[in-house]
């Protein structure tokens, strides 16, 4: 099962991409790849456009009146930008975001009802749904009072019950927007473990400003900066080589806290 | 010092609001107890109104209450679906749909009864009806309806329109599953507060649902609403002033439990539906 | 939303009646005007000028409606001038010297603000315009219609207002308090102040809606054409004239009384527009 997945990761690659609203220039030429499987962490100060550059890969920016998109967006080799399908682009690019999300419907509802819009067959849906259930190890904990409303579970329960919303479409990309900055510390712990099972079988993207928690999940990194009055990549390298053996001042500078 | 005086002046100001109102009601009150009672609400009216009760005018109310509706959310809910789901906030299109919308709002009630009667008396050949009066008050309502029903949709949280973009999910599923089920409350208040809004209006009714005083047999039929009997007993029908008062006491208590209602919903203050 | 060419029939159905209903709103507004002014159009060519003399005699052709418009205003503004303030002062007091009344008073207003205007206009006929009477006849007056219309103006103008001062930052009231400053000079140097473009562009609007209010003045302003003399004379508001003489007027007549549903609309246009320069709105 785990091989078939890996298998299907893709690599994920950005050359020289650029978001832009209007007339500010939120992130200028960003370049970055992904190798399949791996997870890379988007690190840098508040503002640098990382969370624009992350909606660019699966066109949430699309639907931003006067957003534009430069560059290219490669997945294993595709141009994300010359899709037509978008409903098919989300499925295998999976999102979550910083505050978890959950809709105002009951647990098992919150994936029957993705499942049922992506005309999965209806034998299939509860099934899936509960792999996602077990996969984010939520299964044991709500499997009694799958029915009552997601919004009573805890934060750390509903941004695991996110990450299984989007896992349950089964995507090869995931792309978490600081995933953990609105959770306490404790679900914040369990929530990274989880991300760390899912390395390997899915290709991550992960932005998050903590440096610490960069290290203990990311294979690889990318460090943006504020230029002016937008934002651009540093450096992009191996996480060892980014924290022991930075190639960038700035990127020194950032990972040794004294600057951003 | 001053503080001390404008303190005191509040209250001053406070009685001259309260205390003309409390007046109002205590007359009313008294005009009418004499005629007050179950029978009242049961009976027809007599006599051009001078007798009886004004259960063929509850059933007529009723009536035009329930077409005015029944065009009005339907259409009222399509539009501000338009607005909140089609059109971007700060587009120009929504901001001109929103001055056109204010617009309406802002036309006086008779000029909507003289544009009911040309349109649909006359033009549309529906003469003085209970349909006509319901179509002419549901265009009057639908700025409310329309008011209260974006509000509501545009409070959905945001991180739900954030994960239904990130899932793909199709806007008919968006809307049937979680924007109208989380906008409700917002809606059904919208609805209530339309009701009360039609049921006080009288200019528009007098040249498009009539004046006829007797039980409605079909929609074409003319009909008179509480509040258009309450003006004809008071100007036209000497001697009526009890039974005017009397209805206007029904009528006043038909909104307070709307308004009950509506706080029951919300369980706040809605001034800013009102403003 | 999504924009792919793949949108289930569904969505695409669910767009195109959104976009009806949308229509729908703008041909309405589009659609009142549109019929009356075809009507109006000719008599307003031919005889428009007349409506601003002062004889209003439909059977003779005289169509001078200068002594109408003049009662709605007049009825208007000294309604809007009793009104306003007390409103406002009222407003400000609840929200910095009785907070604790606010809720129950604002409650109690909301209420007021639904009543229907025919039951102020009955209760104007019962109580006020007999009590004027025994002042100075015929009671059925100018002032009558004033009194009833401010009553009217009062919870909404009042709502408005809080709305206005609810909207201004804490950080007023904080500094004013910390500096021990007096409530009524805060109010007066500072909080009215910034409010105020809110607050007058919410006036406008009740204003707006005084001139077309219909039945409560219909009931208690005696509705004689004629140029008032005093605030004690009867006089006839344009918006009464329509309710009286909608049901017999022919021809001319008739037509007449849509040139003045056009004025009303017009006026009451501009009113709005007013309103929303000052409060700030941008609606194109």
């Amino acid at each position: 099962m785990s091989e078939q997945r890996t298998h299907r990761a893709p690599s994920l690659v950005l050359e020289s991409v650029s978001v832009t609203y209007g007339e500010q220039v939120a992130i200028r030429d960003a370049s970055l790849q992904v190798q399949p499987g791996e997870l890379m962490a988007l690190v840098g100060p508040s503002g640098c456009g990382k969370s624009s550059l992350l909606g660019s890969i699966n066109r949430m920016s699309d639907g931003v009146s006067g957003c534009r998109v430069g560059g290219r967006i490669w997945l294993e080799g595709e141009d994300v930008r010359q899709r037509h399908d978008l409903t098919v682009l989300r499925r295998q690019v999976g999102m979550v975001f910083q505050q978890p999300n959950p809709f105002p419907l009951s647990i098992i509802d919150n994936l029957l009802f993705p499942l049922a819009e992506h005309r999965v067959p209806r034998g299939q849906r509860r099934a899936r749904a509960e792999q996602a259930l077990r996969d984010v190890g939520l299964w044991e904990e709500v499997k009694e009072r799958l029915s009552q409303p997601a919004l009573g579970l805890s934060g750390g329960q509903q941004q695991r019950l996110c990450i299984a919303r989007a896992l349950v479409l089964e995507p090869q990309v995931l792309l978490l927007d600081e995933p953990c900055s609105a959770l306490d510390p404790v679900s914040s712990r369990v929530v990274e473990a989880l991300i760390r099972s899912l390395k390997g079988r899915y290709t991550i993207l992960m932005v998050t400003h903590n440096l610490a928690q960069a290290r203990r999940l990311a294979d690889s990194v990318t460090v943006c900066w504020l230029e002016g009055q937008c934002g651009c990549v540093v450096e992009s390298n191996g996480c060892e080589q980014v924290f022991e053996n930075p190639a960038h001042p700035i990127t020194a500078a950032y990972c040794a806290g004294e600057a951003g | 010092m001053a503080d001390r005086v404008a303190w005191l002046a509040g209250w001053v100001l406070l009685a001259l609001v309260m205390v003309p109102v409390a007046l109002m009601v205590t007359a009313l009150w008294q005009q009418s107890a004499d005629v007050l009672s179950v029978g009242f609400l049961l009976e027809d009216p007599g006599r051009a109104g001078r007798s009886g009760g004004i259960a063929a005018l509850l059933i007529s109310t009723g009536w035009i209450l329930a077409l005015c509706l029944l065009v009005a959310v339907p259409v009222g809910l399509g539009c501000a679906l338009y607005l909140s789901e089609s059109l971007p906030a700060d587009s120009r299109r929504a901001q001109w749909l929103g001055g056109v919308l204010d617009m309406l709002a802002a036309v006086p009630s008779i000029v909507y009864g003289l544009f009911g009667y040309q349109f649909f008396a006359i033009t549309l050949g529906l003469g003085f009806s209970i349909l006509s009066g319901a179509l002419a008050l549901s265009l009057m309502v639908l700025p409310l309806m329309i008011r209260s029903a974006e509000q509501a949709m545009r409070a959905v949280p945001m991180g739900y329109r954030q994960a239904r973009d990130a899932l793909a999910l199709s806007r008919w599923g968006w809307v049937r599953r979680i924007l109208l089920p989380c906008a409700a409350p917002g809606i059904a208040v919208g609805i209530i507060l339309s009701a009360g809004r039609a049921l006080a209006e009288t200019a528009v009714l007098l040249f498009t649902a009539g004046y006829v005083l007797r039980r409605p047999d079909s929609l074409f039929d003319s009909g008179r609403t509480l509040s258009v009997h309450i003006y004809d007993l008071a100007m036209n029908v000497p001697g009526g002033m009890p039974r005017a008062a009397a209805t206007a006491v029904v009528l006043v208590a038909l909104l307070v439990l709307l308004n009950l209602l509506v706080r029951r919903v919300l369980r706040q203050p809605m001034t800013e539906a009102l403003v | 939303m999504i924009t792919t060419s793949s949108l289930p029939l569904s969505d695409r159905l669910l767009g195109l009646a959104l976009r009806l209903c949308g229509l729908l709103a703008a041909l309405v507004l589009g659609g009142i005007v549109v019929v009356l002014l075809v009507r109006a159009l000719p008599f307003l060519i031919n005889e428009g000028a007349g409506i601003w003399q002062s004889t209003w005699q439909p059977g003779q052709g005289e169509y001078g409606m200068a002594p109408m418009i003049a009662g709605s205003l007049f009825v208007s503004v000294l309604a809007l001038v009793l009104a306003a303030p007390v409103a406002v002062l009222l407003a400000a007091w609840l929200r910095y010297f009785a907070p604790r009344l606010r809720r129950p008073v604002l409650a109690g207003v909301e209420l007021m603000a639904g009543i229907p205007s025919v039951v102020y206009g009955l209760w104007g006929m019962l109580v006020l315009v007999p009590w004027i009477n025994q002042w100075v006849p015929p009671g059925a007056s100018w002032l009558a219609g004033s009194l009833v219309l401010a009553l009217m103006i009062v919870p909404l103008a009042l709502l408005v207002t809080d709305a206005a001062l609810g909207q201004l930052p804490l950080r007023y009231q904080r500094a004013g308090e910390a500096l021990a400053l007096s409530r009524v000079g805060m109010l007066r140097r500072v909080l009215l102040p910034r409010a105020a473009p809110g607050i007058v562009g919410g006036v406008v609007l009740q204003f707006g809606r005084a001139l077309g209010e219909t039945m409560a003045v219909l009931m208690v302003c005696g509705n004689v054409v004629q140029w008032p003399d005093s605030v004690f004379a009867p006089v006839r508001t344009l918006t009464a004239n329509i309710a009286l003489e909608m049901a017999y007027a022919t021809g001319d007549h008739r037509v007449a009384l849509f040139v003045s549903g056009l004025l009303l609309i017009a006026v009451t246009g501009l009113l709005l527009m007013a309103s929303w320069r000052l409060r700030g709105v941008s609606h194109g």
